[in-house]
């Protein structure tokens, strides 16, 4: 099995950067095609939300501004608990081609492992199981 | 990329392949820690296949077992290594294709809207 650690999509937009950088960064055009209620602080360590109508909500965390030509933000790793400190981080970069713009996006981190899952995973597991295979296999003779 | 979360996530997808460990799982998920008696009342699974598949969950790591009542051992869900199955599914569930055509078409339509 292949843990996909990184999504990587390149897509051609007929439209100049300032366009594309207008809809990655500002709230008005999150709203328009990402989520259906946004609210951004562009700059690096600024906040970021957006909201869908299902009631999801993403939290962003702005890591990289530099117009126009390189956007990213960290977020939460969609269905692990809000405590989890684990996020992906996700970068667009813009690229001008002719009159249109060539837009990469890049999404990693989906393969890390933070030290306490780690440590919950494996020491916990390995002890836990030392201490109860005596009452597993007890319980076994008796059945 | 660190094997080991290929490991964590590959014993949950192993588990989750067979399922009496399914119906295993499901009824600790929804009803809390349980005896494999307890287990065994509620599943359509003779007791001596439910303690076979607790042993392998347990040493999986995806169950931990607990004294219980009168030395019975109880077993408890361990959410850590579904978690890091989690993480695996949420690259596959993450749809950028589709949200990057929502860009275009926002784009699309704001250009038509100035023209």
């Amino acid at each position: 099995m292949a843990f996909p650690d990184r999504i990587e999509r390149t897509v051609e937009i007929a439209h100049p950067p300032a366009k594309v950088w207008a809809a990655l960064t500002t709230a008005e055009g999150l709203s328009a095609w990402f989520g259906q209620e946004a609210s951004i602080d562009l700059r690096p360590g600024g906040s970021a939300w957006m909201k869908w109508n299902s009631g999801h909500t993403a939290e962003m965390r702005v890591e990289r501004v530099e117009e126009p030509t390189v956007f990213a933000f960290t977020w939460h790793i969609f269905g692990l608990p809000e405590e989890d400190p684990r996020r992906t981080y996700v970068e667009f970069t813009l690229e001008p081609t002719g009159a249109g713009t060539r837009l990469t996006v890049v999404e990693s981190g989906f393969g890390q492992l933070a030290d306490d899952a780690h440590r919950t995973a494996y020491e916990g597991n390995a002890q836990g199981w030392v201490s109860e295979l005596g009452e597993l296999v007890g319980y076994l003779d008796a059945v | 990329m660190p094997s080991d979360v290929e490991a964590v996530a590959e014993q949950v997808f192993v588990a989750l392949a067979d399922p009496s460990r399914r119906d295993i799982l499901a009824a600790l998920a929804s009803a809390g820690p349980a005896t494999a008696t307890d287990l065994a009342g509620g599943l359509p699974i003779t007791r001596q296949a439910i303690a076979k598949h607790l042993a392998l969950l347990t040493e999986a790591g995806l169950v931990t077992a607990e004294p219980g009542e009168r030395r019975r051992v109880r077993y408890r869900l361990r959410s850590a290594p579904m978690q890091v199955a989690q993480q695996f599914l949420a690259a596959l569930a993450r749809d950028w294709d589709g949200q990057l055509d929502a860009l275009k078409d926002h784009l699309d339509r704001q250009a038509r809207e100035s023209a």
